[in-house]
């Protein structure tokens, strides 16, 4: 910032070479990432299916929503929704500890919280659609495999928001336990966890959210939900099919984030 | 902000917060359970079948380790369309984001019948998550990239334009009244009065947008829709284990330095 002699504080302008360097090195970066890009391959047939998938979606398959037999829209999501929330609860328990190691009130140490911070990143970046995809190879192609994808994954985050969550705690009735003599267990127990309580369940409830889209996608390496059959209808080009599918799934995670919200709104 | 409130009504007015009432709380923990049962029994999670199945997951792990280094020269081409695809897929998205989020944000819309609308759909698209539509887009265009970057297209569109109409709506309405003021059409108006104002939140929420799209793009080759994620499927499938841990260890590497550097250009920004 220049004051003037008038007294208007300008900003000062970005030093021009500068700026000429990151726009060449951007356009380079463009440059590079179109001639990359196959635009040949592309099907003739794009409009016409798009417009199949417009006309799907506009006149779903309602017949598909209930089928007595079993394989309907409706038993896809409750098993999308059965995934998430198992898988949901299972990371809220396993990051707990987690969250404890990273926090860094928690620990004497700096390298110790430095660690589980670290921990938690790895397992963040590990996609769990790949997880699911190794626990395919363990429980087999059902359901399971979602759920402890999804909860083995979910630690990451969880774990981090969780930490945040107890760094911010006042350390004031702590203290004060410490004080009069309690025990390590019980300041958490009566001094922490009353805190860090209302947070976690928010956060929880904010994964969870998250959860029910991923558990929509999971079905696509079959490990169960609603994605199996969407992919079944995709690959059999039944627009119908699809349409009411992705109506199913629009307005379950619409539902599922507007409670959730409300929810969450309540606790903090 | 306790001590200094609490302190001196304590003695005056109780400040005692009513406990919730057991009842609620026990009802609560009820209703979770009974979901989680619930829940166990739909998708037939037993804890015997995956203390079966650890065995069969170590020896896949097993496998894993020592990674095929020499694998890693097959996969740079897939790396390096898998970031290509998060760059165009974001770029098209960002674009995209700015008219949509104008739409989308009360103050520079001022019309309910345009905004609340504008919303919905916005909604309406953030609810599909990012493979999804990239199996979509698949059945649109056929194999290949284009479909992924249009998937990330969408996808970073839903993102980055409902945090920038969340922004758009706190900033200053002191510039805009001014220009108002002097005659202003409504494109000066954006121009000169809430893009210098928005210019760095919104190329913070674009790399943010950057960061999530490359580990999305690692996983979109699972349904046809190019970069690296086609590899995955191929290793695991041959049962080339320790293929598939260099291609992890590969895409593990460069979305943490992408995220990193990304994190330290958004600090400098903002």
């Amino acid at each position: 910032m220049m004051k003037t002699e008038a007294g208007v504080v300008r900003p000062k302008p970005l030093k021009s070479p500068f700026r000429l360097v990151i726009i060449v090195a951007l356009a380079f970066v463009y440059i590079w990432a179109l001639s990359g890009v196959p635009m040949d391959g592309l099907k003739e047939t794009a409009g016409q299916v798009t417009k199949a998938i417009a006309a799907g979606i506009f006149s779903p398959d309602w017949n598909y929503v209930y089928l007595p037999e079993g394989e309907d829209l409706l038993r896809g999501l409750l098993d999308t929704l059965a995934i998430s929330v198992l898988g949901t609860v299972i990371s809220a328990v396993l990051c707990i500890p987690f969250a404890f190691w990273a926090s860094r009130n928690m620990s004497r140490f700096r390298w110790l919280s430095g660690s589980g911070r670290m921990m938690l990143s790895v397992i963040r970046t590990f996609p769990e659609i790949i997880m699911a995809l190794m626990f395919i190879k363990a429980v087999g192609p059902t359901s399971f495999a979602g759920v402890l994808a999804l909860g083995l994954h979910s630690i990451g985050m969880l774990g981090k928001l969780y930490a945040d969550e107890v760094e911010n705690i006042d350390p004031g009735p702590s203290e004060a336990l410490l004080a009069c003599g309690a025990t390590r267990l019980q300041q958490m127990w009566f001094a922490v966890l009353p805190q860090v309580m209302p947070g976690f369940l928010s956060n929880t409830l904010y994964r969870f959210e998250i959860n029910v889209r991923s558990a929509t996608i999971l079905g696509v390496i079959g490990a169960g939900g609603i994605g199996t059959p969407l992919i079944f209808a995709l690959s059999a080009r039944n627009w119908p099919r699809v349409g009411i599918i992705l109506l199913g799934i629009v307005v379950m995670i619409t539902l599922i984030d507007l409670l959730s919200g409300y929810i969450r709104k309540k606790l903090v | 902000m306790k001590t200094q409130m609490g302190v001196p009504q304590s003695a005056a007015v109780s400040i005692h917060p009513k406990p919730p009432g057991r009842i609620k709380h026990v009802l609560t923990a009820a209703l979770v359970l009974l979901l989680l049962i619930a829940s166990a029994k739909q998708t037939e999670a037993s804890f015997g079948e995956l203390l079966e199945g650890i065995p069969e997951m170590m020896k896949l792990l097993r496998e894993m380790v020592p990674p095929r280094w020499s694998y890693m020269d097959n996969i740079l081409p897939g790396m390096l369309e898998t970031i290509r695809m998060a760059l165009l897929g974001t770029t098209i998205g960002a674009i995209g984001a700015i008219p949509v989020a104008i739409f989308c944000a009360g103050n520079l819309t001022p019309n309910i019948w345009v905004y609340y609308p504008a919303r919905f759909l916005l909604n309406l698209i953030r609810t599909l998550p990012d493979l999804l539509l990239a199996a979509i887009f698949v059945a649109i265009f056929g194999l290949g990239p284009v479909p992924g970057i249009f998937a990330l297209a969408v996808f970073s569109l839903g993102l980055i334009a409902k945090l920038t109409y969340e922004a758009l709506e706190t900033i200053d309405r002191g510039p805009l009244e001014a220009m108002t003021a002097v005659g202003m059409n409504r494109i000066q108006l954006i121009v000169f009065g809430v893009v210098p104002q928005l210019a760095a939140q919104f190329t913070s929420f674009v790399l943010y947008a950057f960061e999530i799209n490359v580990r999305a793009a690692a996983v979109l080759g699972l349904v046809g829709a190019g970069g690296i994620g086609l590899y995955y499927e191929a290793t695991l499938g041959f049962l080339e284990y320790d293929k598939t841990s260099a291609i992890i260890l590969m895409t593990l590497v460069i979305v943490l330095l992408i995220d990193y550097a990304s994190t330290k250009l958004r600090e400098k920004l903002l």
